[in-house]
């Protein structure tokens, strides 16, 4: 065998396989970035959304939830939480949202908590247009329900 | 040891299992979070304790790979460090960085944190495992380049061996991937698309060839083997993993905006993945059972053996389970995803950087080529304690992920319990898996007690002195 499969055949089929598998992967995400538009709809990508992005990064929102099921297991599924809470209608989850961010923490004993972030109105309204605007992403129908 | 200078990894371990006892303790917190859900808020809420048991994973398997590198290229190059100057300078800067971020997660809100280092400069914080301040990820980057200089100039001066190489392939890698974390779009599937680039080509990419050299290297010397076999070994193994991971990253494109052909390649491709993970562990044993001499570090050698059987079972056989696009369509950000990633990077990272650092601290310390055997002994208590926790994590996990599927994903929109709901059930299985932690935890305090195990001999000689 050690005759047969010399350890230039494996250096060969090391550089020659991850050139090989480079190229490909580098082509799939020329692709990638080609049809992504017309999945991320990106034309709808306001200054509300871009600054909702915002809000959620730098509250390290995703350290206890998951966006698009990534992120901690500790707290929902927020990406669709616009079809769950505000059953798709945005006057009715921007209310929604208001609410539920000025009542935290809930201060129920042994339940986990969310902290109090104090957000501005607008600050609220602008990272509910990013929720709004990811629950739209085209994303092969994932999660499975409602429940996320 | 060959050359003085490679005892300026020393630090660099001394730290890394620093930061991984800080780690763990901190997972006990989240763990007990988990169940006790307000514990320790509104002083460490979860999304902080989580970011520093994650963040310090990152970073102590970091100054271990760096410790690895400074160990083993002088070594393996046949000449001294390039700049030992360096080497220490970096670790000071490497250090403060890293406890500044982490007492910036611990002391400040986060959105403090980012308004304080001006995120809204060049924002990049608040994303999953990347939560770094900007001003930190600039060092990070730094401390990087700084690094491969000084370790590269080594093996430019040196003896160029298929190790040294490919673990140089491997840490160049590490570096040019960890840009990607400063693009950072404000639309989201771009944005996902290529976090993926850091995390995924990292740990499934490029860190594979970090593992493999390294573990090429402590089993050249433990087992006499001849270099050429190991080499052959090392070269299919890191080609395996690139050929099946590069692709594999599109296991994580199924749900997150790019069309579906990934749900073909990605299933197929990261179904290939656990291949090089195998074939550490055969290439594990079978170095062992062919080798040519009895070296005394018999924990170095269990660490060697167990990292490839752990990296196969957390790596290879976890992420089967949920690589499907069909099965990940039930389990993606489930509780599954938390087993599998604790078994393998525990499994992979942790254990490859445990396993040289059993192999070299001794010589480095000056106690030959291996710690007393009475230091052995505890330390192998160590390893079967924390790697038996770890499983059994793992294990309850797994089970609080079947049961959250059946409840939560698999039901009808209607009838599927809601999140919160779900969490109620798996009460019991956060209950034991933080039962394992503490055993985990028991076992890293075996681990570091073997660091102070002395000879028999020497324990009386102290005592007929007094």
């Amino acid at each position: 065998m050690a005759e047969v499969f010399t350890k230039t055949a494996a250096r060969n089929i090391y550089i020659g396989g991850s050139v090989f598998f480079v190229l490909f992967f580098l082509g799939l995400t020329f692709e990638t970035t080609r049809s992504l538009p017309q999945r991320d709809h990106r034309e709808n990508l306001t200054e509300a959304v871009a600054h909702g992005k915002m809000i959620w990064e730098e509250n390290n929102c995703i350290g206890c939830h998951t966006l698009m099921g990534e992120g901690a297991y500790f707290a929902p599924e927020l990406a669709n939480v616009f079809d769950r809470r505000g059953l798709a209608n945005e006057e009715a989850f921007k209310a929604y949202l208001q609410g539920w961010m000025a009542a935290q923490p809930l201060g129920v004993p042994g339940r986990r908590a969310m902290p109090q972030f104090n957000l501005t109105v607008q600050e609220v309204n602008d990272l509910a247009d990013f929720l709004i605007w990811t629950s739209r992403i085209e994303d092969n129908n994932w999660p499975p329900n409602i429940e996320g | 040891m060959k050359f003085q200078s490679q005892a300026v990894a020393k630090p660099y371990f001394v730290f890394a299992l620093l930061l991984f006892a800080l780690q763990i303790v901190f997972g006990l917190i989240v763990g007990l979070q988990y169940v006790i859900g307000d514990f320790l808020f509104p002083y460490i809420p979860f999304n902080a304790a989580r970011m520093v048991h994650t963040n310090l994973l990152i970073v102590w398997l970091l100054f271990g790979f760096m410790g690895a590198a400074y160990y083993l290229i002088p070594e393996e190059s046949d000449v001294e460090l390039y700049s030992t100057k360096l080497a220490n300078i970096l670790f000071w800067v490497f250090a403060a960085a890293g406890v500044l971020t982490v007492a910036g997660y611990l002391l400040v809100p986060y959105a403090k944190l980012a308004a304080f280092t001006k995120n809204e400069w060049f924002p990049t914080m608040g994303r999953e495992f990347l939560e770094q301040p900007t001003i930190a990820k600039v060092g990070i980057v730094v401390v990087c380049l700084g690094f491969l200089f000084n370790v590269g100039m080594t093996v430019l001066k040196g003896r160029k061996t298929v190790i040294n190489m490919i673990l140089m392939t491997g840490l160049i890698g590490l570096a040019v991937m960890f840009l990607f974390s400063f693009y950072n779009p404000s639309n989201l599937a771009l944005d996902k698309y290529f976090w993926w680039w850091v995390v995924h080509l990292w740990v499934e990419g490029v860190w594979e060839l970090i593992m493999g050299s390294i573990l090429a290297f402590v089993l050249i010397k433990t087992t006499g083997v001849d270099r050429e076999v190991i080499e052959k070994w090392l070269y299919v193994i890191v080609a395996m993993a690139l050929i099946t991971g590069i692709i594999g990253t599109g296991h994580h494109y199924f749900w997150i905006g790019p069309k579906p052909y990934w749900l073909w390649l990605g299933s197929f491709f990261s179904a290939l993945e656990p291949i090089p993970f195998f074939m550490m562990t055969v290439f594990a044993f079978n170095m062992v059972f062919k080798r040519r001499r009895e070296h005394p570090n018999k924990a170095a050698l269990l660490w060697a053996m167990g990292t490839g059987v752990m990296a196969f079972l957390g790596a290879g056989v976890w992420g089967f389970l949920h690589t499907l696009a069909p099965v990940n369509y039930l389990t993606h950000g489930s509780q599954i995803t938390a087993a599998h990633g604790h078994m393998a990077f525990y499994g992979a990272y942790a254990m490859i950087n445990l396993t040289i650092i059993s192999y070299a601290m001794p010589i480095i310390r000056g106690q030959g080529e291996a710690a007393p055997a009475r230091a052995q002994v505890v330390e192998m208590w160590g390893f079967w304690l924390m790697t038996v926790s770890m499983v059994f994590i793992t294990l309850f996990l797994t089970g609080a992920g079947i049961l959250q599927v059946w409840l939560q994903r698999l039901p009808d929109s209607g009838d599927a319990l809601s999140f919160m709901e779900t969490m109620d059930q798996l009460v019991i299985f956060f209950w034991l898996r933080e039962l394992a932690g503490v055993a985990f935890l028991l076992g890293l305090i075996c681990y570091f007690a073997s660091f102070f195990v002395g000879e028999k001999t020497q324990t009386i000689a102290t005592v007929d002195v007094r």
